[in-house]
């Protein structure tokens, strides 16, 4: 049986009378590809911020990497990458520049950045473009590097916001071929994404409705649960119940 | 001096260009695009970030001097008639770009006032999308949600009745359901005779439109029906699938008779070089004739470009 990596039960996050994240439940292995899905204002947002130790919740358990989100915070950051599509990198640094702010805020070693920083520039081929602002990149060059900076502390869980917004669908794939890479080297990925094809990516996909989990498992299992065809008819089914608007 | 007034309706560029200098290096935005928009279509320009999209708009919506090349809208020249071409169009930029600290009725009577309209005397028009904004108009916009905010901007672009609607990735980080509901907007909107150019980085939604503009690195890619579209795609494909779809995708890869193959959704792509070609699959693998979208052709016409 596979390690644990993140452990929810019935975690809850309440503004006022507002139940943004209503008693959610699951569990994600060590390596898997966890596809976290909701319409937009259904609650994953802040269910990402309590799981990343960046936003206290108001009732329930949850443990990421073994740590408390009450009490260990701290050491989730530590064990955790992140990356959005709205932040990740400075643009007004170079390439070499963001690798060595990142990994020095995650306290590598200066000798072990300029052996990673090597290795890493070689394998994105982005070696003549090290000293090139990070602003004057491709969006799809600089998805793929924050992706890279995100895991280059080799943390056990990475969480991806939406990591694929907007990029051509040849970048697009050549992200998640990057996602598989590092799930294969045992990095738990925890992602949310638009795109109905990239939830057929994942090894399991939890759908979020008003703050709750209504549906979780294989997106072969959903489809065939929800007589669906297709990942965005699943999608679609569920969140047309949607009674709050966002 | 030509009569301008003399082109048809509808968008007409030719021959466009601009780029911009970053840090002293020139960045081609839009590479020498010509096309047309006939009058009352729905116009999709399809491409991912950075491929000219929102470049190409702000010259049509004359916020942009073009480097050069020629732009009609609605019969008007974009750059010698710009001022009266700004009352006959509506344009929402890609970024929220109304009043933060103005409530939402405020913000709709104030861009209503500018165009020297009220809001009661196109409500008509923007009257079911504003319904559904209604019940928070006393809300500040800047205390709106994604969804909420981007209906207020669709009403304050529409309520000087523009001509032609320009709409710069609406549907960007919106979640599937919405993007649905926004796309049956756009389609009534069309009833009513508003041309409409909107860009998505989406290609799912590039079937949605009359014709659609494939861009690419500031270059047009093809233009035509989205069922023409596809029917440029003349090699084989098939949908190819296996218990495991990782190994299957890196063995048919060094595979000689496969052109491309890439993950879509639960099957991989498979373009072969020919009717003709051999591939070898594992026993556990089945393939299927498929017909291609989009995105298929998308990717293909990348490749060919590199």
């Amino acid at each position: 049986m596979n390690k644990t990596a993140i452990l929810v039960e019935n975690l809850s996050k309440q503004f006022g009378h507002f139940k943004a994240v209503d008693q959610i439940s699951f569990e994600v292995a060590q390596g898997e590809i966890f596809g976290f899905l909701g319409a937009n204002g259904a609650g994953k947002t802040t269910a990402m911020k309590m799981l990343c130790g960046l936003s206290m919740p108001t009732s329930g358990k949850a443990t990421v990497a073994g740590f408390d989100v009450y009490t260990e915070n701290e050491s989730i950051k530590k064990s955790i990458g992140y990356m959005s599509q709205k932040f990740s990198l400075y643009e007004d640094l170079t390439v070499k520049e963001n690798i060595k702010f990142y990994a020095g805020i995650y306290g590598i070693s200066p000798k072990q950045i300029i052996q990673k920083t090597e290795s890493l520039l070689r394998q994105l081929s982005l070696e003549k473009e090290a000293n090139v602002l990070v602003g004057q990149l491709p969006l799809g060059w600089k998805q793929k590097l924050a992706f890279s900076v995100a895991i280059f502390h080799d943390p056990q869980i990475v969480f991806l916001d939406e990591p694929t917004g907007g990029v051509d669908p040849i970048t697009r794939r050549e992200f998640w071929n990057l996602i598989y890479e590092a799930a294969e080297k045992g990095i738990t990925v925890f992602v949310t994404t638009h795109y109905m094809d990239e939830a057929e990516y994942c090894n399991r996909v939890s759908i979020m409705v008003d703050g709750k989990i209504e549906a979780l498992d294989t997106p072969s299992n959903l489809k065939s649960n929800f007589n669906a065809a297709s990942m965005d008819e699943v999608f679609i089914q569920l969140a047309r119940k949607a009674k709050r608007s966002e | 001096m030509e009569k301008l007034s003399s082109k048809p309706a509808g968008v007409i560029i030719e021959g466009v260009s601009k780029s911009y200098t970053v840090n002293k290096s020139k960045l081609v935005a839009v590479n020498n695009i010509s096309f047309e928009v006939p009058a009352g279509t729905l116009f999709g320009l399809i491409g991912p970030d950075g491929a000219g999209k929102t470049t190409l708009f702000r010259m049509l919506t004359t916020l942009l001097l073009p480097d050069a090349g020629n732009i009609w809208v609605d019969g008007l020249n974009a750059v010698a008639d710009y001022k009266a071409l700004r009352k006959k169009i509506g344009y929402m930029p890609g970024k929220f770009s109304l009043y933060t600290d103005l409530t939402i009725q405020e913000n709709i009577h104030f861009f209503a006032s500018l165009f020297e309209t009220s809001f009661e005397e196109n409500y008509d028009l923007i009257k079911e999308i504003y319904e559904q904004i209604a019940p928070f108009k006393d809300r500040r916009a800047g205390q709106l949600s994604g969804g909420m905010k981007q209906k207020l901007a669709l009403c304050c672009a529409l309520i000087h009745r523009p001509s032609i609607l320009f709409l710069d990735e609406p549907t960007t980080g919106v979640d599937a359901v919405s993007r649905k509901e926004f796309w049956e907007i756009l389609q009534k909107l069309k009833t009513e005779g508003i041309t409409i150019l909107v860009s998505t980085p989406y290609m799912d939604e590039a079937s949605l439109c009359d014709r659609v503009a494939l861009i690419q690195d500031g270059k047009i890619m093809q233009i035509d029906t989205p069922q023409h579209i596809v029917d440029h795609f003349d090699k084989p494909l098939y949908a190819v699938k296996s218990p495991k779809m990782l190994p299957l995708l890196k063995m048919l890869e060094k595979d000689a008779a496969v052109l491309d193959i890439y993950p879509f959704g639960e099957v991989h792509h498979m373009v072969l070089k020919s009717k003709d070609s051999k591939v070898n699959l594992p026993e556990d693998a089945t393939m299927q004739v498929i017909k291609p979208n989009i995105e298929d052709l998308f990717i293909y016409l990348m490749r060919n470009h590199e």
